[in-house]
């Protein structure tokens, strides 16, 4: 091709791509304008939060500054003074949990207590634990109802909390893409909150409804927000991802025990170390007769349910 | 094979993509008119998604319960699509009928077009859009191979790569007026069928590999998406194809109109005979497992948000599916046209509010929350379609140049075929 074919060619094409540029260009400026309000989300995300790497990644040095970093950050959100702590599992433990359904009468208590203990938004009355009112003689949840508002217990009904199982085949885990959620040595399946996406691919894999999504920004009143937090567990969660129960391993791993089961006013609820052979837990599971909810889709849960009778 | 008088690839494919890029964006009035509105609804698009990510997915109807709506929905069309496309490879490559090969390539595009529509759902379903790095192998953690949304962004971009070679190198040979060598290019192809099949399974496998949602949980979806995959993308195929015949002057022979039609016939036939034979299952058992779809069909303890939708979506299959074996059909009419929109739409619907959103009612502790997309919800998901189909456009338009000879090398006319 010569050189003159092209220079003839080139007035009609700089003519139309004159015009074709002022329209690209405006539509870049409408696309940039239609974009705006990712500023806002910007602002909110700081160039060490966006950088930060998998939990399991850090260095202590590193933990040291997310910590501090997430502590300052919810001081200027949330005017509130909280410690983060970094519990670890204890060596030699595995932690159950247990529900006496003789003993359970439905009144909601650790459905409280678990919204206060873990910061869960106040709008939405978030909490980790559901409990279905079942009629008598089925364990069919169909039968089931999580909305009722009389007083409880009702006649001719049982009541069955719902909270994650800590299953040891937790589904939630296999199928989340980036590895944000995992199961550590003490049982408990807990979630980087600034590693995880938010593609919510685990809420539709559990089939316990365990997991919850930040759909928004949590709310929390300065006054009411619990202090005493850990990364993986009760901290204020971002908007736009999933978190869960974590049996309170902000206590539990410091030797206390869950709020829900401080709060439960029956005594249903049992907590403990499986490993340990003469706690109350390990008496129960080997006196009582124990039973899984969704024993067969093989999930293993690290939760138990038995009647007294 | 090198001669002199041919420019180096180097520099003869980058003046190739421009020239390329400036014809497809030159037309008549109309053309403008169409590209100017796609693009301010894509802008529409643009902007609810952006209110989203700052405001947070309350903004969506989506819930705890219902946690996957209308975007994950039309993500699954937009694969079936995808998949679609490509099938009118297997007649043309493995039958070796010729008149096919001239709109392969459309299919592709629409493929192409249909992935981008796939990731940019995908993309608009993430709390955290921020954080997409960390789904980029090697820099940041990629549950593979057990998490299947790992295995689908493999199989989703793989394909998007593989049909972006197929498409660009066949262009680009013909603009140099070169037969294409078959060493770059059979190879590719035998590798878009099989991957075009496996994005559709991966896919599947991505809700009923769950088994906590006894609506997904059967091993019959994978089957299902295929067979309706090879209902919707041929029969989008033919839209496009009226529609380029009509405005750009490029047609097909009437033959390859046909082969799809036949291959609507069988893939419509087979689709409907297991959505029965999942029908029957559900109901004649009953029990938890047909809950699902006892809510779907006809509704639950007084909510029925999804009967008018699945019904809906029943009959235009079903008059579609019959309209497509009336012998109208395999004429240039308006019986063939109207049967490919209604079997589109209808498809459309059973993908997303008649599989996606009954996988979660009743939730898997037995409540039922209902569901129905919100109006940001619908304007990025128009948002994406726009989007889609400006490229799309782009494309079409791109290949009607190059086959119409309008784009080619100059002096290259005398090698071309």
């Amino acid at each position: 091709m010569s050189d003159s074919q092209l220079k003839k060619s080139l007035p009609i094409v700089t003519r139309r791509t004159a015009v074709k540029g002022g329209f690209a260009t405006l539509g870049a400026a409408a696309f940039v304008g239609a974009i705006s309000p990712l500023r806002h989300a910007a602002k909110e995300t700081t160039a060490a939060e966006f950088m930060q790497q998998h939990y399991q990644e850090l260095s202590d040095e590193d933990k040291r500054k997310v910590i501090a970093r997430l502590e300052d950050e919810t001081k200027e959100e949330y005017g509130a003074d909280v410690t983060i702590g970094d519990d670890r599992p204890l060596p030699g433990t595995k932690f159950v949990y247990a529900i006496n359904l003789s003993v359970c009468n439905g009144n909601g208590k650790c459905v409280e207590a678990c919204h206060k203990e873990n910061n869960h938004d106040r709008a939405t009355n978030q909490s980790y634990i559901r409990v279905l009112e079942m009629p008598k003689g089925t364990m069919d949840m169909e039968q089931g109802n999580t909305t009722y508002t009389h007083t409880v217990p009702d006649d001719g009904k049982f009541y069955l909390p719902v909270q994650c199982q800590q299953c040891d085949e937790p589904p939630c885990v296999d199928v989340c893409p980036v590895q944000a959620t995992w199961k550590e040595e003490d049982g408990i399946v807990v979630v980087d909150y600034n590693w995880c996406i938010g593609c919510r691919y685990c809420e539709a894999a559990c089939p316990y409804h365990a997991r919850r999504f930040n759909w928004k920004k949590p709310e929390v009143p300065a006054a009411e927000v619990n202090p005493d937090q850990s990364y993986l567990s009760n901290r204020i969660r971002p908007q736009g991802v999933v978190e869960k129960c974590t049996y309170c391993l902000h206590r539990t791993r410091r030797g206390r025990l869950p709020a829900c089961l401080e709060a439960c006013p029956t005594g249903a609820r049992v907590f403990g170390n499986i490993l340990d052979p003469d706690s109350n837990i390990r008496w129960l599971l080997e006196n009582k007769r124990v039973y899984v909810l969704k024993e067969e889709l093989g999930t293993k849960p690290a939760f138990f349910y038995f009647f007294d009778k | 094979m090198s001669t002199t008088n041919q420019p180096s690839a180097i520099l003869s494919y980058p003046a190739f993509l421009r020239r390329s890029l400036s014809l497809a964006t030159d037309g008549s009035l109309r053309f403008y008119a169409w590209m100017t509105a796609l693009t301010a609804v894509a802008l529409v698009g643009a902007n609810a998604w952006a209110n989203q990510v700052a405001t947070g997915m309350i903004t969506t109807n989506m819930t705890d319960h219902v946690s996957w709506g209308l975007y994950i929905a039309n993500f699954t069309f937009c694969v079936g699509l995808a998949a679609g496309g490509v099938m009118m490879v297997i007649p043309a490559y493995l039958y070796d009928d010729e008149e096919m090969h001239k709109v392969v390539i459309i299919g592709e595009a629409v493929a192409i077009a249909a992935i981008v529509m796939c990731t940019l759902s995908v993309l608009v379903d993430l709390g955290r859009p921020d954080r997409f790095w960390h789904l980029i192998p090697g820099i940041g953690r990629f549950n593979w191979p057990m998490s299947m949304l790992t295995w689908d962004i493999i199989v989703l971009n793989g394909y998007l790569v593989i049909n972006l070679h197929i498409v660009g190198y066949l262009l680009y040979m013909r603009y140099l007026g070169r037969k294409p060598n078959p060493v770059w290019y059979f190879p590719f192809v035998f590798l878009s069928i099989a991957w075009a099949i496996s994005i559709h399974t991966v896919t599947a496998f991505l809700y009923c590999g769950l088994g906590g949602r006894p609506f997904w949980n059967t091993a019959l979806l994978a089957p299902r998406f295929l067979a309706s995959a090879f209902v919707s993308g041929p029969a989008f195929i033919i839209l496009v194809m009226r529609v380029l015949r009509i405005t750009s002057g490029y047609s097909a022979p009437p033959g390859p109109a046909r082969t799809l039609i036949q291959i609507i016939r069988v893939a419509m036939v087979i689709n409907l005979v297991m959505l029965a034979s999942e029908i029957f299952t559900l109901f004649y058992t009953g029990g938890a497992h047909g809950v699902s779809a006892e809510y779907l069909f006809f509704g639950l303890h007084g909510h029925h948000g999804l009967v008018a939708w699945i019904w809906t979506a029943i009959a235009m299959n079903l008059l579609g599916t019959v309209l497509f074996f009336t012998p109208a059909a395999l004429q240039r009419g308006w019986t063939r046209i109207l049967a490919c929109l209604l079997v589109i739409v209808g498809i459309w619907i059973e993908k997303g509010m008649g599989l996606i959103i009954p996988g979660f009612i009743p939730s898997t502790l037995h409540e039922i929350v209902e569901y129905a997309p919100s109006l940001v919800e619908w304007k990025v998901t128009a948002g994406i379609w726009a989007f889609g189909l400006l490229i799309l456009t782009v494309m079409l338009k791109l290949i009607a140049n190059v086959f119409t000879g309008q784009l080619n090398l100059p002096g290259s006319e005398s090698a071309s075929r």
